[in-house]
């Protein structure tokens, strides 16, 4: 799949200090492209997801800009952006069903079709048999399910994921990056994933930026040009195999001369 | 393990749950009035669990009646406490000035023993009046910092989430502060409902040396008075199965609205 080279949103020169004097970003530049599956891969620490919550607009930058292009711009508005945290972050208060349907009540949008838009969003994870269930009856796997359908709910132009699969189990894990690279084809959107592994990123993305530490920045960037759909023969491949290695001597890279803890 | 025998243990469990403190009590009752007979101990210093029960009995009109006095002032109290303490809570976590400017009070109310409260509400306030302002000064103050407790324990992912919506104040406080803070508030309700108790008896005993009163804790007074010693305990076991029947209530009121969700209401096993 060839993706155009329109950008989305553009980051420039983004520091972000924190009231402690933790420097998390120190002039970092990106720009995601319409369409693309982009990964930001870094050890902990590098800043990963304080660049994924700059652009979420959930966290301001202390320096430098955030841009979106005026195409664009509609995107940035509530309801534009889907984010899925490392936790499922489900109100555990609430039935599955309601859970999928805060977006659409925050935002008030759609509420004539809410019920078959949340519908259409479980179908697209599998859970549509989960509806009245509550977040604790499910798995993680499920329940991260429901997080990535919530997401989805308001068919968001970007979806930005801060490592959503870190705490599976790994046979959940490949089960979920295939699906959720089946949503990402079928929906036509954008995913800025963060990821500390290199496997799942090769595996995802169209591109990967790796990242170093102390500052957060980039370090350098593997595009990872193995067509689409990738399934499990991929990860078996050597080809696979092959990316793998590369990014992972740029993480390598990436982690050198600082001499990460 | 299959699930029948899970069951048949968990029947098991139950069984000896409610026997073993029913055997406790029978035996404790059991020991105390045969140490009364055979000690020949007067009832006024120490009457057989049989003359309480029969004193219960040919007293109840008065002592039910009283009882009914009771627990009016400590549901109102109760009401009154978790209605102030719950508001009280929200404004504090909407205005943080208002809560800069009112908390202080609140400590200063939950810190002075109620008992030395009591009789200048009495000279100020028409009795009824100052024996509910004692069961909500006591009760109020859990609520409160419970609800607090709670309104600012939000997940903050969740909080996260709701701005990335561009959720309104009103939005967060509904759909996300309240119910993140209903498991601490019922908590805070759960030690109000005992404590409204408290206050009720302790505002009536009070009551009592300023000449007037009807509630259970008058009736306990006015026995001891009297040496009525078998109406004092009379009074005073219904007071405890008053006290019981409230926890229990409230704890199943805590049961049905977290039973679906919160870890506190759910089974070990799942």
């Amino acid at each position: 799949m060839i993706n155009s080279s329109k950008s989305l949103v553009t980051l420039r020169g983004v520091t972000k200090t924190f009231a402690n004097g933790t420097i998390a970003l120190g002039g970092f530049d990106l720009d995601v492209r319409a369409g693309e599956f982009l990964s930001l891969l870094g050890p902990s620490g590098c800043g990963k997801s304080t660049a994924l919550r700059i652009v979420a607009g959930l966290s301001e930058p202390t320096q430098g800009a955030v841009e979106w292009p005026p195409e664009a711009a509609a995107i940035s508005d509530p309801g534009g952006i889907g984010f899925v945290f490392q936790d499922p972050t489900l109100m555990p208060w609430a039935s599955v069903f309601d859970n999928v349907m805060l977006p659409l009540r925050l935002t008030r949008a759609g509420s004539d079709r809410a019920d078959a838009r949340i519908e259409a969003a479980l179908e697209r994870v599998g859970l549509q048999d989960f509806r009245s269930a509550y977040p604790r009856e499910l798995s993680g796997g499920m329940r991260m399910r429901v997080s990535i359908a919530r997401a989805l709910v308001t068919e968001p132009g970007v979806l930005l994921m801060d490592e959503p699969f870190a705490a599976l189990d790994e046979i959940t894990r490949f089960k979920l990056n295939e699906d959720l690279l089946r949503l990402w084809q079928a929906l036509h959107m954008t995913v800025v994933f963060v990821t500390h592994s290199v496997f799942e990123s090769v595996y995802l993305s169209n591109r990967v930026v790796v990242m170093a530490v102390r500052p957060g920045r980039v370090s350098s960037e593997v595009a990872i040009d193995a067509p689409y759909p990738r399934d499990a023969n991929f990860r078996t491949s050597i080809e696979y195999a092959a990316l793998c290695r590369r990014t992972s001597e740029a993480l390598g890279k990436a982690m050198a001369p600082g001499g990460s803890a | 393990m299959t699930q029948r025998r899970t069951a048949e243990r968990e029947g098991r469990d139950l069984f000896w749950r409610i026997l073993l403190p029913v055997a406790v009590l029978a035996l404790g009752l059991e020991i105390w009035e045969q140490t009364v007979h055979i000690a020949d101990i007067p009832p006024y210093v120490l009457p057989a669990p049989s003359l309480i029960w029969q004193t219960l009995i040919d007293d109840r009109a008065l002592l039910f009646q009283s009882l009914g006095v009771t627990l009016a002032t400590t549901i109102e109290g109760f009401l009154l406490a978790a209605f102030g303490g719950i508001s009280l809570a929200i404004l504090y976590n909407q205005w943080r000035f208002f809560e800069y400017a009112f908390y202080p009070y609140a400590v200063v109310l939950q810190v002075t023993p109620i008992v030395a409260i009591a009789p200048l509400l009495l000279i100020y306030l028409p009795q009824y009046a100052a024996v509910l302002v004692c069961a909500w000064i006591v009760a109020f103050f859990p609520v409160l910092a419970n609800t607090t407790l709670g309104l600012n324990s939000v997940d903050r992912n969740l909080r996260d989430l709701f701005s990335l919506y561009g959720a309104s104040h009103w939005q967060v406080l509904r759909r996300l502060k309240l119910p993140s803070a209903l498991p601490y508030m019922l908590g805070g309700l759960r030690i109000a409902g005992g404590l409204s108790l408290i206050g009720a008896v302790v505002a009536e005993i009070a009551a009592d040396s300023a000449g007037a009163g009807s509630g259970l804790a008058y009736r306990i007074a006015e026995s001891g008075y009297r040496l009525n010693i078998p109406r004092m305990f009379a009074a005073l076991l219904l007071l405890s199965v008053a006290g019981i029947v409230i926890f229990y209530l409230l704890a199943l009121l805590n049961f049905l609205a977290l039973r679906r969700w919160h870890e506190s209401a759910l089974d070990q096993e799942r």
